[in-house]
């Protein structure tokens, strides 16, 4: 695996989750304290709530950002405790599609046509 | 010393973690939590804004204590991986790395992580 690998993606990856830790540090208190100063409300309030472009922006890139994050923490873990280079591609392969096919049902939900008319 | 008898197996319930050993292995664990509760987290969203019912039934499942319960620990796993990842990212630029201050900063992780996960308690039980 070394060689197909090549120099620095420990130091590359490294970066990533720590880029990534600083962006969701900053970001997910905003999310959070946006959602819960509106709290409690209807499903018309609760859609409005996803209205202001800036707000499904913020979203998905958080969401991005976490995916990233999410997959370094996921390939330490199989890195320490999955042996079998097999069964450890397989797990990377399905924690890819689970990140990568929550972003992109993400962004299918906050870009949605009829999210925007509504709300 | 008498010498130890070989092979050595270690008893893992006898081995007492440090403070900050703690804090690092419930790091590692909540983000394998919040890691496999996203997917669901998304899911609940499009439910939710898809349609009136979709809301109602999110809402009504909301309600549900056991629903509530797991909602708890999801706090509880953010709010352990949120302050133990500060603490991470102090220790590497360093600050901290002293083992007085890095048992500190392990108390401080674990009570603010705690007291969150008890203000949503209260929030969601009360």
């Amino acid at each position: 695996m070394r060689a197909t690998t090549g120099a620095h993606t420990g130091t590359g990856t490294w970066l990533v989750q720590r880029a990534t830790a600083m962006m969701l540090a900053l970001a997910l208190p905003v999310l959070a304290a946006y959602f819960l100063a509106a709290l409690p409300l209807d499903f018309a309030g609760w859609q409005a709530l996803f209205a202001p472009p800036w707000l499904r922006v913020l979203m998905l890139l958080t969401a991005a950002a976490l995916a990233l994050h999410a997959w370094v923490g996921v390939r330490d873990i199989c890195m320490d405790y999955v042996h079998p280079t097999g069964l450890r591609l397989a797990l990377y392969l399905v924690a890819i599609a689970m990140l990568a096919g929550s972003v992109a049902w993400l962004a299918v939900i906050l870009f949605d046509a009829a999210l925007g008319r509504t709300a | 010393m008498k010498p130890v008898a070989r092979p050595v197996y270690l008893n893992l319930f006898r081995i007492h973690l440090p403070l900050a050993g703690w804090v690092s292995i419930l790091h590692r664990v909540s983000g394998a939590l919040l890691f496999l509760a996203f997917p669901f987290g998304v899911w609940a969203l499009s439910v939710s804004l898809s349609s009136e019912a979709g809301f109602q039934r999110m809402a009504d499942w909301l309600m549900h204590p056991l629903a509530r319960l797991v909602l708890l620990f999801l706090v509880w796993a953010f709010a352990h991986h949120f302050f133990a990842g500060l603490r991470h990212l102090a220790l590497d630029v360093h600050w901290g790395l002293g083992l007085r201050q890095a048992r500190h900063s392990s108390i401080v992780v674990l009570l603010a992580s705690g007291l969150t996960t008890l203000l949503a308690a209260w929030k969601l039980f009360a």
